[in-house]
């Protein structure tokens, strides 16, 4: 019953579309009953239609092409004061980073080394994402409560940090944000895994398949398991 | 008294050298009373009339709410303080170690959050869908509950779970290198009814879905993962969502990475593009030795671990008769096979799966074998139905470097030695 073709969606039929929808209809085999198939597959009726203002309330996210972006700019020499205020605790003075809290500059040609520093300026690849994450969830523990003109004004000085622009008075606005690309933007690749052996390589090794096994390192030598944590080793953690 | 007593292992110093060997001890101690080898002395657990045998026990009502036996007390979440910066945006881990079968009790579910948990009041939470619909709709809680259900077991697994272990073993533990992971039966609402409802229009490829708490957490998925089995989940194996899981509701995104499962869950945007948030661009997104970044490495691969024996579960009665158990899993479907290697892999015997055998869940493994007594390096390794094998560390290195973090599957080694004690190791 679920792979009528009454029960597409409207809207759904563009050509590149169709073919992957109606092969997953057929795969997630939904366990619908009776009752569903009876009905019109329009909502059943439920929910309410989201006025204007209560989507401009919660529609706060910024995509890589920029929509998304509010109205406002600010410039690094505006950002300053109101970094200090409300990230330097964490982030630190020049937005190094404080303890385990997150560098935001810094890093560039760390990233195939042992200890690669994941900054806006040595690996994000959009700068939208620092405009969507700022406001979103910055500061922390005070979410959204930041103004567009001083968003603008923090990314400026982040920039700024960065090296990625070098005049304090630059001012960062919706209309020229787009024009500041990020230097690591082209080093993501798309997800090529399988990257080890499937049985299309063969049957797994179940006999003699190395020879002599030593141990080679231990975790009690380390010892940073948290039962464990008296002694002062070395701790790598995940960020 | 009981020899099936749990041996007084304290909170806080379980995995502990001294704890062990003090519980060893008393588990020995034990045993010379209840083993058939002392039938001289009787067992006074037999003999002698126990308290509960005697006297009534606690009427109906004491707990409203069911709690674990005060003997299970140290069957807990437990979190490692040094990985992140603060508990609100930490991570604490499930006792794999002590649970058996796949299901995950709901308070063992380890936690990650991003802002904390967010205390959403149920008559005000709302769903809304915006973006590329016909119509922009708005969904209460009991709107959702009147839509069909669907019951689903999945396994959900942060992507980092192991990724302390990339460059080699630190943590002694298997509820710390593999205890971000739990499985739940979730009932919920398939994400292709709500989109039915608001009506998708033809440029629709990215949905955007985004939490009620103070980090607005934000993923993007594509549109033909979200038709085709991810839901918004209001139950977790039969009761209302945990606060922590994201009471009221949260996304189910079956076999893919953790943060994905938004909680919380309050919109979801169609859009034609990604969005690159913050949490698949600086984070969730796998670097490699050559400097280039896997980004959109949603799937979960195949994985294994025996749970017991390892460092916080040792082998307490010496040798003879011995249970290893462990879990599989797999977010491209179902475990086909798990191998259990007693000699670090050099060679493999067939484990037996035993319970469900579902669709991106977790298959429970059980290996029974005469421990000889010696030492023993176990290793689990287990084969999807994709036919996809769980790789050994040197082969995930080989291609991945040390600094991807995240999606680390590689088959993990416990050192069980002459005295029961279990090590995390790695080797040759």
């Amino acid at each position: 019953m679920s792979r009528s073709p009454e029960r597409v969606p409207r809207g759904v039929s563009g050509a590149r579309f169709a073919p992957a929808f109606l092969l997953l209809l057929g795969l997630a085999a939904t366990p619908l009953g009776p009752a569903c198939a009876a009905e019109p597959g329009r909502g059943f009726g439920l929910g309410r239609p989201a006025t204007a203002e209560e989507i401009r309330a919660w529609d706060i996210d910024v995509r890589p092409d920029g929509r998304g972006l509010p109205e406002g700019s600010g410039t690094a020499a505006e950002g300053e004061p109101i970094f200090a205020d409300k990230c330097a605790s964490c982030h630190g003075d020049f937005a190094e980073g404080l303890d385990r809290w997150t560098a935001l500059a810094g890093g560039v040609g760390t990233l195939q080394s042992d200890n690669p520093v994941r900054t806006i300026g040595s690996y994000w690849p959009y700068l939208s994402t620092a405009y969507d994450y700022i406001f979103r969830a910055m500061p922390f523990g005070n979410a959204q409560s930041l103004k567009p003109d001083e968003v603008y004004a923090l990314i400026a000085y982040i920039l700024l940090m960065n090296g990625i622009i070098a005049d304090d008075r630059f001012a960062l606005s919706n209309e020229n944000f787009n024009s500041v690309r990020l230097p690591n933007e082209n080093n993501f690749i798309e997800d090529n895994r399988p990257d080890t052996a499937t049985l299309k390589d063969g049957e797994p090794c179940m006999n003699d398949c190395k020879p002599q096994v030593e141990v080679t390192m231990r975790a009690r030598v380390l010892d940073v398991t948290p039962e464990n944590d008296d002694n002062g080793a070395a701790k790598r953690a995940i960020e | 008294m009981s020899r099936n007593k749990k041996p007084s292992i304290e909170a806080g110093s379980s995995g502990s050298r001294r704890a062990f060997l003090r519980s060893s001890i008393a588990a020995g101690g034990a045993l010379v009373a209840g083993s058939s080898s002392a039938r001289a002395q009787s067992d006074t657990a037999i003999t002698q009339v126990q308290d509960w045998a005697r006297r009534l026990g606690k009427g109906v009502d004491r707990t409203a709410y069911g709690q674990p036996s005060p003997h299970e007390k140290d069957v807990v979440r437990r979190h490692v303080e040094w990985l992140t910066p603060s508990v609100q945006t930490a991570v604490n881990f499930t006792p794999l170690h002590e649970l058996d079968g796949i299901i995950t009790p709901n308070g063992l579910c380890f936690e990650r959050h991003h802002a904390g948990v967010a205390e959403v009041e149920p008559d005000k939470y709302r769903l809304m869908i915006n973006g590329l619909v016909e119509r922009p709709l708005v969904f209460t809680l009991d709107d959702l509950k009147r839509f069909p259900r669907r019951n689903q077991i999945n396994f959900l697994e942060c992507a980092a779970n192991t990724g302390m272990e990339w460059r080699g073993v630190q943590l002694n533990g298997c509820q710390f290198t593999h205890g971000m992971l739990h499985n739940v039966m979730y009932t919920g609402v398939p994400l292709r009814l709500l989109f039915e409802a608001a009506g998708l229009k033809t440029s629709a490829r990215w949905v955007m879905a985004e939490g009620a708490d103070a980090s607005a957490m934000n993923r993007s998925l594509p549109m033909s993962k979200a038709l085709d089995d991810c839901m918004i989940a209001f139950k977790m194996n039969g009761e209302a969502l945990r606060p922590e899981q994201g009471y009221p509701a949260r996304l189910v995104v079956p076999g893919w990475e953790g943060s994905l499962w938004v909680k919380w869950i309050r919109r979801l945007e169609i859009g034609d593009e990604p969005w690159h948030s913050r949490e698949e661009t600086s984070k969730y997104t796998d670097l490699l030795a050559n400097g280039k970044s896997r980004r959109f490495t949603w799937e979960m691969d195949c994985k294994s671990v025996i749970t017991s024996p390892s460092p916080q579960a040792p082998v307490k009665h010496k040798r003879g008769q011995t249970v290893i158990t462990g879990l599989a899993w797999s977010g491209r479907g179902t475990i086909a096979r798990v191998d259990v290697s007693l000699d670090g892999g050099r060679n493999w015997v067939a484990a037996r799966i035993d319970g469900p055998s579902l669709d991106k869940s977790l298959h429970r493994f059980y290996y029974d074998f005469d421990w000889n007594g010696e030492a023993v390096l176990l290793q689990s390794r287990a084969v999807d139905s994709s036919g996809y094998i769980q790789p050994t560390k040197a082969e995930l290195r080989q291609v991945r470097g040390t600094n991807s973090v995240y999606h680390n599957n590689s088959i993990q080694t416990w050192y069980l030695k002459k005295n029961g004690e279990v090590e995390n190791v790695e080797i040759s």
